[in-house]
């Protein structure tokens, strides 16, 4: 069993209106000193199985077909917990 | 001979209705399509309506593209069967890989909802063929994430190969790329357009009657075909 995460985010050149939203309201807020917000989804995936290989390679092909629109995101797999 | 348009109904489909409507006065049979049925009762075209299929969730369209009837519109759109995706359909047809590029959230982050000019800058496509060349006309538009955006590369195709359909005048609403407010494939047969000309068929309940050419531009081209 195990939990695999997906972090999809928009590519660096596309403009993020909510991230810069964010990052406007931080110092109003006296959260002084921080330049710049992009804002993501997170995906937390639970297996039935463990995360082999080609669990892996099934989830990236999910992630690259469905959970993110490659025309404007990028994404990162990882498996975060290999429970016993 | 009756030419007959589908209208797909997703869950959270808003326009269907004034789609339909708009068909019927063009002077064709308007089709009610659902989403779980991949049977398109051999209709000439299909409209894909404007509202928030599937709530939006994970991202406008993402999750209508891939239900059952999209399987069967988006092979016989491959095979040259109009397709006119409006606002949450130009962001299925995206979605679909049928046409490049993808709708963001609005750069000013608010709705809007307007009479929005636009140019006609392509007259050449199944569904923009009643207008002439670089016409003008004003239809409502409303959408949330109606900002196009596409490389530099795609965007430069699609001016080269004149597949920017209609263009934003006066005021870009939403941010979008080089003011696109609608684009067509390679061939001409999918148009995708954020405004929304089923709202624009009757003076009385829209900002006048020059939508309705979207409408009777497919009619003309299926009968004559």
């Amino acid at each position: 069993m195990a939990r695999v995460v997906v972090d999809v985010m928009l590519k660096p050149e596309i403009l993020d209106p909510q991230g810069q939203a964010v990052q406007r309201a931080l110092p109003r807020l006296g959260f002084a000193g921080i330049s710049d917000v992009r804002q993501g989804k997170r995906f937390e995936l639970e297996l039935d199985g463990p995360a082999d290989e080609a669990t892996l390679a099934r989830i990236r092909e999910a992630a690259e077909t469905f959970l993110a629109n490659t025309v404007i995101e990028d994404f990162t797999v990882r498996v975060e917990e290999e429970a016993k | 001979m009756t030419v007959r348009v589908g209208v797909v109904t997703f869950p959270g489909s808003l326009d269907d209705r004034d789609a339909q409507r708009a068909v019927r006065l063009a002077g064709a049979e308007p089709v009610a399509l659902w989403h779980r049925d991949k049977d398109i009762h051999q209709v000439d075209a299909v409209v894909l309506p404007g509202g928030f299929s599937y709530g939006d969730y994970l991202r406008c369209g993402a999750i209508s593209r891939f239900s059952p009837v999209m399987d069967t519109v988006i092979a016989q759109a491959r095979d040259g069967m109009p397709v006119l995706g409006i606002c949450n359909g130009f962001q299925v047809l995206c979605e679909s890989h049928l046409l490049p590029g993808a709708l963001t959230r609005n750069d000013s982050l608010h709705f809007v909802c307007r009479d929005q000019k636009l140019r006609i800058e392509n007259a050449g496509t199944a569904w923009t063929s009643d207008y002439a060349q670089d016409q003008e006309i004003t239809v409502p538009l409303k959408n949330g994430e109606g900002r196009f955006v596409a490389d530099e590369h795609t965007l430069d195709a699609l001016e080269a190969e004149g597949r920017v359909v209609a263009r934003y005048l006066d005021v870009n609403p939403n941010g979008s790329y080089r003011d696109i407010a609608g684009i067509s494939n390679a061939a001409g047969n999918v148009v995708g357009l954020m405004p929304h000309p089923e709202h624009a068929v009757e003076p009385l309940t829209g900002p006048g009657t020059e939508g309705l050419g979207f409408f009777t531009s497919i009619l003309r081209k299926l009968v004559n075909a």
